[in-house]
């Protein structure tokens, strides 16, 4: 039994619909609460049956465990339920359009689920002999091997752990090869519009972070950084097609400036969906860049990880890659280590992770890829950039388009002006849940007030899409029209809007015991 | 091309919509020099799922899996049984294909799970708090380093021996670049670690000691006086656990007073998969919460006061922050922590606790059978699951000469150590519940036979 602990019940109907009713669990039909399992678990029950029998020796010396640790455990049908509950109260890519610009995700592919469970895959240990695991390291290898190509790119580390992680990654061999021609450089330059990540990236590797304008067309203005580079300059960090869902036209002058100023330029990948098979970085003077594997190449992304960054190098920066790798030799697959990293690894900036990267993630990656190949990715590109010009033009008309009509890459870009006094992009994103679909990315990037970043993706029909452009127009009008009910969206979804300033002012991150007096009510 | 829903005649009618006569107009703003006109060469073409699963197969086939016969390895990973319905759950798609829980309204499944994972961790490792997870244990171990110089104002960071050396790798690489001193060693085949050694260490520079527990080579060492003696400098306590059912059986680090406790959640729910992905644990006090690095969920109320959670503190975080951020990460391990808190609920403390007694007892039993074998010499006088076995010449081609025979002895310290002649003859070998007595005589006689 499962009690309603948030104390909450349904008002009752205001008279005039006749559908709201009271109900006596706070459920409402499908949308069922669900308590947390401290509250409905106990200490002494487990679903998990162990062989029976006393245990014998204890080799633990005088430090077992005496007192309760305060794990409560549900059996297995309690907890199949519990979780399946909470499941309900999950948008998901499955259900319908995740349309989040730069974060977006596309369907995921049944199959990479099935491969990544093989137990070769699977149920092998990171200090296998290397003998044992051949097959593993085949596919980490092939993995590379396509992923070098679709960029142009010279050689690829496969171990850092999510995209900024790769950033990271990245970043660090950029100054590892600086400092090994002993040319320290104090400063990274990132244009206004990038991710988060990439200041906080520069920082976290030592460097000083110096933001670049943007030009009116929403692209990086390559006469600023002409002007800022110099001696100082270490590297220069460009997403494309950037965060505005344009393509940096300049990207080869750009990189052509940064060379000629003895630095590097490290591009975020995270738009890599947008023109897989139709453009290679390499060809565009690129030195290092990350690919988020969950966005263009289909990894789940389950609910916030595990993600995955392999970044490609350069010929110049190839040295500095990071250790572990896998190397084909004549006998077989090698793994190169630090006891086996001979001269020609000498340079590596060191080790990221304690073992070699996400491969639960390269199974899924490489069945992505397969069943694409060469020709499919690039008609995923293709697809993806045209929905989302599709989207920009069937809105256009409604919302504010601050670059124009595009072309536009692979996701839309819309501001708010023209949306009544006293609603916001909020509003708007909230009142589009009410509608059945994820918001789009709002705020962001910030060149742009009141930003609406959206990213369909390739996987998406043209029924979908023209559906989700329906809903968004019809609540774009309400919010033009001042309609002030979209403050109080949204309605219908498990819980109305949250109140994100009580949970920042005293942060309850644990489950605590009621007080008793509040349990004896 | 299963994967893409629009047809010719979408495409078509869509390029009209937007006023293009073909697809390449939408691509004008690439230069000319980086324009593709067809295929990139030399990569093959789409293929169906049959072929595809057929290819997979074929590569995984190649490789001896924990499952194949006797298995002994552990050393930051461990192969612990995973109920079934724990696959089940974070398979279906509202979990497994949901994003970032950025709109808390439609997110409610993932964050109270968060919520609920942060309250295990927490409890598991005695600290008050826990984040919604990091992407594994080295990683964590690293930023704990980090945040222990944001909390002291340091930058000398002393790492115990007994640290698993691949993590005292990722500190190294990173320590480069920050600026920060790591004070480092090599363990020693001693039967406890040297805890006296730490403490002389420690000085007024020092922002933290950092200690495996149960460590590299299975001792178990009470973190009590190391605890006392690093607070009396002011400096923290940060303990690294890399097998957290080994907490089933013995005390928890907060218990012995570390300020900040990490690990690596592999154990439960997530499997081996050959190193990642994994899931990073990071617990600390509630005073130092602000200084915690990655996501966090907390409770809040809804505009209707019903309880729900949400992401919280995310001044602390990159997309607000930009370089002022504690960290730059933005991904955590979301489903690998939904594995974890899935397989924890399923075990509860009973069946925590009788898990870890039996993966005792089979370590046990295992220590005993090969300390039976002439010339094998046990090193550990106190161990959880794991310990480490003296061989009378080197490990390394042993467990080689083992593999070929499908069985996976353990790890040998030549591979973790290799400029480390003194521990070549090492051996660490860790057992679980799923252990089997079978398996134990297997590596018994086989280890008896290649030293022969």
């Amino acid at each position: 039994m499962s009690l309603n602990q948030s104390g909450w019940r349904p008002e009752m109907g205001s008279g005039n619909d006749g559908a709201a009713v009271d109900t006596f669990t706070g459920n409402r039909a499908l949308m069922l609460e669900e308590s947390l399992i401290f509250e409905i678990g106990s200490n002494d029950v487990t679903g998990v049956d162990f062989p029976e029998g006393d245990v014998v020796g204890s080799r633990l010396g005088d430090l077992s465990r005496t007192s309760p640790i305060g794990l409560p455990g549900l059996t297995e049908p309690e907890t199949v339920r519990h979780y399946t509950r909470l499941s309900r109260q999950n948008y998901a890519i499955d259900l319908g359009l995740f349309p989040l610009g730069s974060c977006t995700m596309k369907h995921n592919p049944r199959l990479n689920e099935r491969v990544a469970r093989l137990p070769g895959f699977a149920d092998i240990h990171p200090l296998q002999p290397v003998d044992s695991v051949q097959g593993a390291l085949g596919l980490i290898h092939e993995l590379a091997d396509w992923l070098v190509k679709l960029t142009g790119m010279n050689s690829v580390a496969m171990s850092p752990k999510a995209g900024a992680h790769g950033e990271l990654c990245g970043i660090l061999a950029i100054r590892a090869a600086l400092e090994a021609r002993g040319d320290a450089r104090q400063v990274v330059l990132v244009p206004e519009s990038a991710h988060g990540t990439n200041p906080a990236t520069a920082a976290f590797a030592g460097y000083k972070v110096e933001a670049i304008p943007a030009t009116k067309e929403g692209r990086v203005d390559l006469e600023k950084i002409r002007e800022r580079l110099g001696p100082d300059v270490a590297s220069v960090m460009i997403t494309n097609p950037n965060t505005c869902g344009l393509f940096e036209r300049d990207m080869k002058a750009i990189s052509d400036a940064v060379h000629e100023a003895g630095a590097f330029v490290y591009c975020d990948g995270a738009n890599f969906n947008a023109i897989v098979g139709r453009v290679r970085p390499g060809d565009l003077g690129v030195d290092a860049m990350h690919i988020n594997l969950h966005k263009t190449f289909s990894t789940p992304h389950g609910g916030g990880g595990p993600g995955s960054g392999p970044v490609v190098f350069s010929e110049a920066l190839t040295p500095f890659a990071p250790l572990p790798f896998v190397e084909k030799r004549d006998d077989g697959f090698h793994l190169v280590e630090e006891e086996t990293a001979d001269e020609h690894h000498a340079h590596s900036f060191g080790r990221m992770v304690a073992f070699h990267g996400q491969m639960g993630m390269f199974t899924r990656a490489l069945s992505y890829i397969m069943s694409h190949g060469a020709d499919g990715l690039r008609q995923v590109a293709e697809d993806a950039v045209l929905n989302a010009n599709y989207i920009l033009r069937s809105l256009d008309d409604v919302l504010h388009a601050p670059f124009g009509k595009g072309p536009c890459m692979h996701e839309a870009l819309f501001g708010d002006a023209g949306i009544a006094e006293g609603l916001s992009t909020l509003d708007i994103a909230k009142a589009l849940i009410d509608e059945g679909f994820h918001p789009m990315t709002m705020y962001f990037p910030l060149v742009v007030h009141g930003a609406m970043l959206i990213e369909p993706t390739e996987t998406e029909s043209r029924a979908d899409l023209d559906q989700f452009i329906g809903a968004v127009r019809s609540v774009v009008e309400r919010a033009k029209a001042g309609d002030e009910r979209l403050k109080g969206a949204p309605y219908y979804a498990p819980r109305r809007r949250l109140d994100e300033t009580q949970a920042a002012r005293k942060p309850v991150l644990v489950w605590n015991e009621p007080e008793p007096a509040a349990a004896a009510e | 091309m299963r994967y893409l829903p629009l047809t010719n005649d979408d495409r078509q009618a869509m390029l009209a919509k937007v006023g293009a006569s073909t697809i390449d107009d939408l691509f004008v703003d690439v230069p000319e020099i980086a324009r593709l006109n067809g295929t990139i060469p030399d990569l093959p073409m789409h293929a169906s799922e049959m072929a595809v699963e057929r290819h997979l197969s074929k590569l995984a086939a190649r490789n001896l899996t924990a499952g194949d016969g006797p298995f002994f390895l552990g050393c930051g990973a461990y192969k612990h049984h995973v109920p079934a319905s724990v696959d089940h759950i974070i398979q279906r798609g509202e979990f497994l294909t949901a994003y970032t829980p950025y709109q808390p309204e439609i997110a409610q499944g993932t964050l109270q799970m968060l919520f609920e994972f942060q309250t295990q961790v927490a409890r598991l490792f005695g600290t008050e708090v826990a984040n919604a997870s990091m992407y594994d244990g080295s990683t964590a171990c690293w930023e704990a380093v980090v945040m222990a110089g944001r909390v002291t104002r340091r930058k000398r960071a002393i790492l115990s021996s007994g640290l698993h050396p691949h993590y005292v790798s990722v500190a190294n690489t990173m320590a480069k670049f920050t600026g920060d001193t790591l004070v480092t060693g090599t363990p020693a085949l001693t039967a406890e670690p040297d805890t006296d050694a730490l403490i002389e260490q420690i000085d007024d520079d020092t922002s933290c000691l950092v200690v495996q527990y149960p460590d590299i080579l299975g001792r178990i060492g009470d973190m009590t006086k190391l605890a006392e003696a690093a607070h009396a400098k002011k400096a923290l306590l940060i303990a690294v656990v890399t097998e957290p059912v080994a907490l089933g059986a013995i005390k928890s680090p907060g218990e012995m007073g570390a300020d900040i406790v990490v690990g690596e959640g592999q154990s439960l729910g997530v499997g081996l998969q050959f190193g990642g992905p994994y899931v990073g644990l990071f617990g600390c006090s509630q005073k130092l919460v602000r200084q915690m690095p990655g996501r966090l969920a907390g409770e809040t109320v809804d505009a209707e006061g019903k309880r729900g959670y949400v992401l919280t503190l995310s001044t602390r975080e990159q997309h607000i922050r930009r370089e002022k951020a504690t960290s730059n990460i933005c991904t955590n391990s979301g489903l690998c922590a939904l594995a974890f808190s899935i397989h924890m609920t399923l075990l509860g403390e009973a069946g925590l606790r009788r898990m870890a007694a039996l993966s005792h007892a089979m370590a046990c039993r295992t220590a005993d059978a090969l300390t039976n074998i002439p010339g094998v010499e046990l090193v550990n006088d106190h161990f959880f699951n794991e310990f480490t076995v003296k061989l009378p010449g080197e490990a390394r081609p042993v467990v080689r000469a083992l593999a070929d025979k499908g069985i996976l002895a353990g790890v040998s310290l030549g591979r973790l150590y290799p400029a480390e002649g003194a521990l070549a003859n090492g051996l660490v070998v860790a057992a679980s519940e799923m252990t089997t007595q079978e398996d134990i005589t297997a590596l018994a006689q086989g280890l008896k036979e290649v030293l022969a």
